[in-house]
């Protein structure tokens, strides 16, 4: 049984959060994550959240409250943006290395100074290498089927999972979403069962002190753990598609006949350049879902099977003195190719708005004979 | 059975940790895991007990140790509680462990707002007044005068040992005390009441550090007691926030400060002004804790 409900991206989280059989929910307020931890609080207020809902005194000990949980074998989410983020950086490295599969909803928000409220990226992507996965949404329904597969996916491979959606543009627009009832959402997943790390009577020294040697063993376990990401997700697509009927990848590429150029983007960016494609000419669009593991393989795949000549990234972020982000790490999957595409890099940093007017504008300033261009949402 | 055979049993502290000799925070735990366990388990932040605890697949301790981030130890405490409530083991006793530095200082921020949510947690506080961990650097928690590595002579610390036990009774917990290893009978009845009440429970035990404090490694639990006799240490409890209770010694019998300070090199260099400095700021604070107390319970 589904219904459609006209909701926001960030009560499409909650709703997910409840429906997944949560434990506890450790919650901090900020723009624009509020309504997230709101729409729990109205569940707990009702008797529908189905586990405890807890107020924390800050970001970080939200985390942290989440890593005690999950030690104990309890399902934990948490939900941040921007600045949150960042205070909660030191637990982010913690949880990962614990192997404590957490998830968390992080609102893309600009990090000052100065103060802005826009989606600038470059909150999550600065957590890129700390170790959890990373997924990036581009509307709420799919904000609310990737929560889900988010709790799966991170108990199987005991690595936590933060999934990422645009401030605003997701997080405060309306969309008509299909809400899976909970006794279906139990068919997908169950009550959680990578078992306790504490076990009261029983010793155990839980992330004590390492050599170098261990801590590496267990670096590269944690890597190996993340490879196993895009085939697992795969995996687990499979059985939500054939419960609730769809499915997404680690990419989704939609490529119109005769495409040679593509835009790669992720987040709500990508649905902006989907609405623009009939627009377009010989343009598809790569959406980036999983940035944690990079799908490099599958990036190649598409770019060798379209026979793909350039690339235009949308990059809603920017690492400063290297360029957009998404674009770097495109090129560093690039190496080996034998005929790799060109990458162009539209940098919206601070969360500028893409129109259609931009991509256009963009794709124009491209030639076939520059391989690398940089280019700017506003002067 | 001879008394400490019975203690045997009851012992869950594991010969051969790191801990250097003569530390009082391995006595502390010792005592404190022997009044709690068996079922307990320990969230430890960082401090010299990240290194007593040994390097897995070592432990110094029969029940589950989970190490922490040093500003952590109160929320990830608080979590640990409430999942093990939701997976049905809700009579785990939950003790958070953390030095002076992850109560006093870094930790104040998650401790206070797990005191604030009187979280089902006992948070035991081994202050050794320093950060001794990272070789001896001050913290609000060393006192006037003392000689660190932040402090070298001739400059010392500036400025009171902040007032953490004022700071949790201002929170209104269920239940906060003072103890020391000198006291043990006292310390063991403390951790038992604290475990026989819900909510918040704190408890401060002073732990003397002999490569910190420069003091001899068979001096600790004598040092531990003049603190205690000097007033520099007063051993009460407080129950609900507002009501105090001496539980030894009174008004009278306080021995001279110099009695405790003479046998540690962290205090070599105070001049008498300083001395007398520090002996009137305890004084002070003694006044403000016999107020507290009141005339019926200061035993």
């Amino acid at each position: 049984m589904m219904a459609f409900e006209v909701i926001n991206g960030s009560q499409a989280a909650a709703i997910a959060v409840q429906r997944a059989g949560i434990d506890l929910v450790a919650a901090y307020p900020i723009t624009p994550q509020t309504v997230i931890v709101e729409t729990l609080a109205d569940f707990a207020a009702k008797g529908e959240l189905g586990g405890e809902f807890v107020s924390l005194e800050s970001e970080y000990s939200a985390l942290s409250f989440c890593n005690g949980a999950s030690a104990a074998g309890a399902r934990v989410f948490t939900a941040t943006a921007s600045h949150g983020l960042a205070y909660m950086h030191e637990m982010i490295h913690w949880c990962s290395g614990a192997r404590f599969p957490i998830v968390m909803a992080n609102v893309n928000r600009a990090i000052g100074a100065p103060w802005c409220l826009d989606p600038d990226q470059g909150d999550s992507l600065s957590q890129r290498d700390t170790g959890w996965l990373q997924i990036y949404c581009s509307g709420a329904q799919e904000v609310f089927d990737t929560i889900l597969q988010a709790f799966a996916l991170s108990e199987e491979l005991l690595l936590p999972c933060m999934v990422v959606f645009d401030g605003f543009y997701i997080s405060h627009t309306y969309e008509a979403v299909d809400i899976p009832e909970i006794q279906d959402v139990g068919k997908f997943i169950g009550p959680p069962s990578f078992g306790a790390q504490v076990i009261p009577g029983e010793p155990g020294n839980l992330h004590g002190m390492a050599s170098a040697e261990n801590q590496q063993r267990l670096v590269r376990s944690r890597h190996e753990a993340m490879l196993r990401a895009p085939a697992l997700y795969e995996e687990i697509n499979g059985r939500y598609e054939r419960l609730f009927g769809r499915k997404y990848g680690a990419i989704d590429a939609v490529m119109p006949p005769g495409a040679r150029t593509a835009i790669l983007t992720a987040g709500a960016t990508a649905e902006t350049v989907r609405w623009c494609l009939p627009d377009l000419e010989q343009t598809g669009l790569i959406q980036l879902r999983m940035f944690r593991p990079f799908p490099a393989k599958q990036l190649c795949a598409v770019l060798e099977t379209y026979d793909i000549e350039k690339v235009l990234v949308v990059d809603r972020n920017c690492s400063i003195g290297a360029g957009g982000i998404f674009a770097q790490e495109l090129k560093s999957a690039l190496y080996g190719l034998a005929r790799p595409p060109a990458v162009h890099d539209l940098i919206l940093a601070g969360g500028v708005d893409l129109t259609g007017a931009l991509i256009k504008n963009a794709l124009s300033k491209m030639p076939l004979e520059n391989r690398s261009t940089e280019l700017w949402g506003v002067e | 059975m001879l008394v400490d055979d019975l203690n045997r049993e009851r012992e869950m502290i594991i010969s051969g940790h790191n801990a250097c000799p003569g530390c009082g925070a391995a006595l502390a735990v010792r005592y404190l895991t022997r009044a709690l366990g068996p079922n307990l388990a320990i969230v430890l932040t960082a401090s010299c007990w990240s290194i007593i605890a040994g390097a897995p697949p070592l432990t110094a301790l029969k029940c589950p140790i989970l190490h922490c981030p040093f500003p952590s130890a109160g929320s990830v405490g608080s979590g640990l509680k409430r999942g093990l409530e939701a997976k049905g083991k809700g009579d785990t006793t939950v003790v958070v462990l953390a030095g002076d530095g992850g109560t006093f200082d870094i930790g104040l921020q998650a401790l206070s707002g797990a005191a604030q949510r009187n979280e089902d947690i006992i948070f035991v506080c081994y202050d050794n007044e320093a950060y001794m961990n990272t070789g001896m650097q001050t913290s609000s928690a060393t006192p006037f005068g003392a000689r660190t590595n932040t402090a070298p002579y001739p400059l010392f610390k500036e400025g009171r040992k902040k007032d953490i036990m004022q700071i949790m009774a201002a929170h209104g917990i269920p239940y906060a005390a003072t103890a020391t290893v000198a006291f043990p009978d006292d310390m063991e009845a403390k951790l038992k009441k604290a475990q026989s009440i819900t909510g918040f429970r704190f408890i401060h035990v002073l732990s003397p550090c002999p490569p910190g404090w420069g003091s001899e490694s068979a001096d600790t639990v004598h040092l531990s007691r003049l603190a205690v006799q000097t007033g520099f240490f007063p051993l009460y409890e407080i129950h609900n926030g507002v009501d105090w209770k001496m539980t030894w010694m009174t008004d009278k019998s306080r021995l001279p400060l110099s009695a405790y300070l003479d046998r540690q090199r962290r205090f070599k260099q105070m001049d008498k002004e300083k001395i007398v400095a520090l002996q009137e700021e305890l004084d002070d604070e003694w006044y403000f804790l016999m107020n507290k107390v009141g005339p019926a319970d200061r035993c």
